[in-house]
C-alpha cells in the first residue's frame, strides 16, 4: 500500500512537470463527403446492376493490379450472373495445377475457383508499381475508415496538387488519400470502359458502380444480415413487451 | 456429516437423485428461495447479464475454434473465411466480437453499480475482490483473443502490449523473449495466444463460481446500503427477480442484437482488416476501446516504467478498496458528498477514454495527466479522507419501512426506481 501510494506520487509529480511527449505527425486527411448508397441504412441492398457493372470495372481495370483473393468466381452468382457467364468469366483465367501424373500445369479456372491475383506476391507487385504494393480489394470497405464513401472519394479524387506542394517521384496528387500523394495513377477516367447496358460511363458513374461492388465483395452477409437483424428485433420488441407486463403483474402484489 | 440427503422433492426419480447429489436441492436453495431484498433498482440487472454475456462468448467461441486456423499464414484468412463460407459464420463471429465489448460494457457498469452503493464495504471485501480478480481475466482474454483474427491492429497492438514488460528493470527483455516464444511477435506467439485465449474463459468460469458462492454467503447489497432485517426485507428470488432480469436480459439483447446485425465493425477498428505486416507500423495504434482509460493512463506518464506501474496500480487499486474507503455507510443515497465524487470519478473515466483514443499531444496529455491524477486522488485520498469528514445522511430503518411504510404509499415503480441523478 504505501509502496503504490508512493510510486503513485512519484509519478504524478513526475508527469506534472515533465514536457509533453513527442507527436505523433498527425497525417493529413479529408473526410470523405457522404454518398447516398443503395446497400445503406437499415433496410439497404445491393443494387444489382450497378454492382454488375462494377465487377465489369474491376475486371477491365483495376484487376490488372489488385487481387480479390477472398472471393470465388462462383460467388458472382449472387450479383446476376448466370452459370453460364460465370463458367465462361472463369474461363478467362489460368490457375496452377497438377495433371493426373502428377507433372505442374496451368488449367482454365472453374467456377470453384478463387479469383485468380494479378501478382505472385507482394515483391512481385511492389516491382511491377514502383515499389508501392497494389492492395488485394476484398475486404478494402471495410479495412478503411468510411469505407465505401473513401472509395468512391479516391477514385475521383484526382486532380492537380496545390500551388508549392512537391510530388514525389511518380507520385500522384488525390485530395482524399491520407498525405495526397498516391502510389497509384488515376485509375479511372470518363469512358475507359464501355457498358452494355448503355450507362453512362463518367468517372463518377464508374466509381459508384465499382464500389457498390466492392461494398458487396467485404461483406456479401450484408443483406441476410440485415435482413435477418429486423426479424429478431422485432421478435426481441415483443418479447421485451411480454416480459416488461410479467414482470409489472407479478411485482404488483408488493406494493 | 454422512448419509443421504433429505430431499423434498415428490417425483421419485428426481428425489433418489437428489438425495445422493443434491443439486436440485442446491438450485432451489440458492436460486428459487434464495431471498434478495425486496428493493433491487435495474443497476441490480447487470451481474446476471454478465453471466449471460461469459457464456454466449464461451459458445461461440468454442464454434469459431472450429473454422479457425491460429497460424501467421493463415489466420487472417481463415476469419474471413468464417465470414464467407461457414454457414453463419458471420453470425457466430459478429456475435463473437461485439460480445466482447457487450462483456465490458456490462461489467463496467456492474461495478460502477458497486462503487456508487457501496457494494464492496464488509462483509462483501472478498466477493468485491473476485469481481476485479474476473476483471483481470477479462482483459487478459479480450487482448488476446483481439490478437487472434491477425490484422494490423492485432499485430501492433500486442507489439505495444508486451513490449510494456520490457519496462521492467534488468529481466524484462528476457521476459518479453519469453512472453513471444522468439525474438520477435510471430507464430508461437500466436500459437500460445489462441492456446489461452481457449483456456482463460474457463478460469473465468472457475472464479465467476466463487463470486457466486461469496455472493450467497452474504447476501446480496441493495440500493440502501442496509442489510435486510427479516422476511419483510426480502422476496424469493423465483419468480421475483428472475422475472426482472428476463425483462432485462431482453433489453441487453436488443442493443446487442442492434450491434451484430446493424452495426457489427461501429465498435472495432477498419485496419484490423488489413492482413498484420511486421514491416507497416499503422499511423495511430490504438487498443480496443474498453482498454482505452487505461491507455491514457499508460500514456500520461512520461516514463515508461512509470506508465507501466500506474497502468497496473490503477486496477490494483480496486483490490484495496474496501480497505480505502473508510465511510461506513456503503449508498451514495446517503453520502451527500461522496455522490458528487463518484460522478466525477465517471466523468474522469469517460474522459480518460476519449484521450486514450488520440494522439498522444497537446490537450490530450494535459487532460490525460489530469484525469490519472484524479483516479488516484479519487481511491488513495479522497475516499480515506472523506469517510472522516463526511456526514451521512440518516439511514432508514429498515427496507421494508424505505419501501413501503411512511410518506404515503410509494408508485407502484418505487422498487425499480433508476438510480437517482447526483
Ligand atoms: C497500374 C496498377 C493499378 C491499377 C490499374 C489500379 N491500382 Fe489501385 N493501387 C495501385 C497501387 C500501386 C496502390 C498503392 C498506392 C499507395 O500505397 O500509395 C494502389 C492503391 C489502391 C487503393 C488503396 C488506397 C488506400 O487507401 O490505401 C485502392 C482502394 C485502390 N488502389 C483501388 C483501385 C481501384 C478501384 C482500381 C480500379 C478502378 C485500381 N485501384 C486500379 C495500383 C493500381
Ligand atoms: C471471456 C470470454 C471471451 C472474450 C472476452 C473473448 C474475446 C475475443 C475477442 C475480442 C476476439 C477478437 C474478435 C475479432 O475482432 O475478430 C476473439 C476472437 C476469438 N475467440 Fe474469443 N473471447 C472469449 C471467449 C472465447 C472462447 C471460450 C473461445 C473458445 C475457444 C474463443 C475463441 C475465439 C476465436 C477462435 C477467435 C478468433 C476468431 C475471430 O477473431 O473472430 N473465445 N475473442
Amino acid at each position: 500500500m504505501r509502496r503504490l501510494v508512493i510510486a503513485a506520487a512519484a509519478a504524478l509529480s513526475l508527469s506534472a512537470v515533465a514536457a509533453p511527449q513527442p507527436a505523433l505527425a498527425a497525417e493529413a486527411t479529408v473526410a470523405p463527403p457522404a454518398q447516398n448508397w443503395s446497400f445503406g441504412g437499415l433496410f439497404g441492398t445491393f443494387d444489382r446492376a450497378s454492382a454488375q457493372r462494377g465487377f465489369q470495372v474491376y475486371k477491365e481495370v483495376c484487376a490488372a493490379c489488385h487481387g480479390l483473393r477472398h472471393l470465388s468466381y462462383r460467388h458472382l452468382g449472387v450479383l446476376g450472373f448466370s452459370a453460364a457467364e460465370i463458367t465462361a468469366i472463369a474461363a478467362e483465367y489460368k490457375v496452377p495445377d497438377f495433371d493426373d501424373d502428377g507433372q505442374p500445369i496451368e488449367r482454365d479456372a472453374r467456377p470453384s475457383d478463387r479469383f485468380r491475383s494479378p501478382f505472385a506476391n507482394e515483391a512481385a507487385g511492389r516491382a511491377a508499381n514502383n515499389g508501392a504494393y497494389p492492395p488485394d480489394l476484398s475486404v478494402i470497405v471495410k479495412a478503411r475508415a468510411d469505407g465505401a464513401n473513401y472509395l468512391y472519394a479516391l477514385l475521383t479524387g484526382y486532380g492537380n496538387p496545390p500551388a508549392g506542394m512537391q510530388l514525389g517521384e511518380g507520385m500522384h496528387y488525390n485530395e482524399y488519400f491520407p498525405g495526397h500523394q498516391i502510389a497509384m495513377a488515376r485509375p479511372l477516367n470518363d469512358e475507359q470502359v464501355t457498358y452494355a447496358d448503355g450507362t453512362a460511363n463518367t468517372t463518377s458513374q464508374m466509381s459508384r458502380d465499382l464500389t457498390t461492388f466492392l461494398a458487396w465483395a467485404a461483406e456479401p452477409e450484408m443483406e441476410d444480415r440485415k435482413r435477418m437483424g429486423v426479424k429478431v428485433m422485432l421478435f426481441l420488441l415483443i418479447l421485451t413487451g411480454l416480459m416488461y407486463a410479467s414482470k409489472r403483474k407479478l411485482w404488483s402484489d408488493l406494493h | 456429516m454422512v448419509g443421504l440427503h433429505n430431499s423434498d422433492i415428490k417425483n421419485p426419480t428426481l428425489r433418489w437423485i437428489d438425495q445422493r447429489l443434491p443439486l436440485i436441492s442446491l438450485m432451489q436453495n440458492e436460486y428459487a428461495k434464495f431471498p434478495a431484498p425486496r428493493n433491487f433498482n435495474y443497476w441490480w440487472n447487470f451481474g446476471a447479464l454478465a453471466m449471460v454475456n461469459l457464456m454466449i462468448m464461451i459458445v461461440t467461441g468454442i464454434v469459431l475454434a472450429m473454422h479457425y486456423t491460429p497460424h501467421t499464414a493463415f489466420a487472417f484468412d481463415s476469419v474471413e473465411r468464417i465470414m464467407r463460407d461457414v454457414n453463419y459464420g458471420w453470425l457466430i463471429r459478429y456475435i463473437h466480437a461485439n460480445g466482447a465489448s457487450m462483456f465490458f460494457i456490462v461489467v463496467y457498469i456492474h461495478m460502477f453499480r458497486g462503487l456508487y452503493y457501496g457494494s464492496y464495504k464488509a462483509p462483501r471485501e472478498l466477493l468485491w475482490i473476485l469481481g476485479v480478480v474476473i476483471l483481470l481475466l477479462m482483459m487478459a482474454t479480450a487482448f488476446m483473443g483481439y490478437v487472434l483474427p491477425w490484422g494490423q491492429m492485432s499485430f501492433w497492438g500486442a507489439t505495444v502490449i508486451t513490449n510494456l514488460f520490457s519496462a521492467i528493470p534488468i529481466v524484462g527483455d528476457a521476459i518479453v523473449t519469453w512472453l513471444w516464444g522468439g525474438f520477435s511477435i510471430d507464430n508461437p506467439t500466436l500459437n500460445r495466444f489462441f492456446s489461452l485465449h481457449y483456456l482463460l474463459p474457463f478460469v473465468i468460469v472457475g472464479v465467476v463460481f466463487l463470486h457466486v458462492v461469496a455472493l450467497h454467503i452474504t447476501g446480496s447489497n441493495n440500493p440502501l446500503g442496509i442489510e435486510p432485517k427479516g422476511p419483510q426485507d426480502t422476496v424469493p428470488f423465483h419468480p421475483y427477480y428472475t422475472v426482472k432480469d428476463t425483462f432485462g436480459m431482453c433489453v441487453y439483447l436488443m442493443v446487442f442484437a442492434f450491434l451484430v446485425f446493424f452495426a457489427p465493425n461501429y465498435l472495432g477498428h477498419p485496419d484490423n482488416y488489413i492482413p498484420a505486416n511486421p514491416l507497416v507500423t499503422p499511423a495511430h495504434i490504438v487498443p480496443e476501446w474498453y482498454f482505452l482509460p487505461f491507455y491514457a493512463i499508460l500514456r500520461a506518464v512520461p516514463s515508461k516504467l512509470g506508465g507501466v506501474l500506474l497502468m497496473f496500480a490503477s486496477i490494483f487499486v480496486l483490490f484495496l478498496l474496501p480497505w480505502l474507503d473508510t465511510s461506513k455507510v456503503r449508498s451514495a443515497r446517503f453520502r451527500p458528498v461522496y455522490k458528487w465524487f463518484f460522478w466525477l470519478l465517471v466523468v474522469w473515466c469517460v474522459i480518460l477514454g476519449y484521450c486514450g483514443a488520440k494522439p498522444p499531444e497537446g490537450i490530450y496529455v494535459v487532460l490525460s495527466r489530469l484525469g490519472t491524477i484524479y483516479y488516484f486522488a479519487h481511491f488513495l485520498i479522497i475516499l480515506p479522507v472523506l469517510g472522516k469528514l463526511e456526514r451521512p445522511l440518516p439511514l432508514p430503518e429498515s427496507i421494508a419501512q424505505a419501501v413501503l411504510g411512511g410518506g404515503g404509499r410509494m408508485p407502484a415503480g418505487a422498487v425499480a426506481k433508476p438510480m437517482e441523478k447526483a
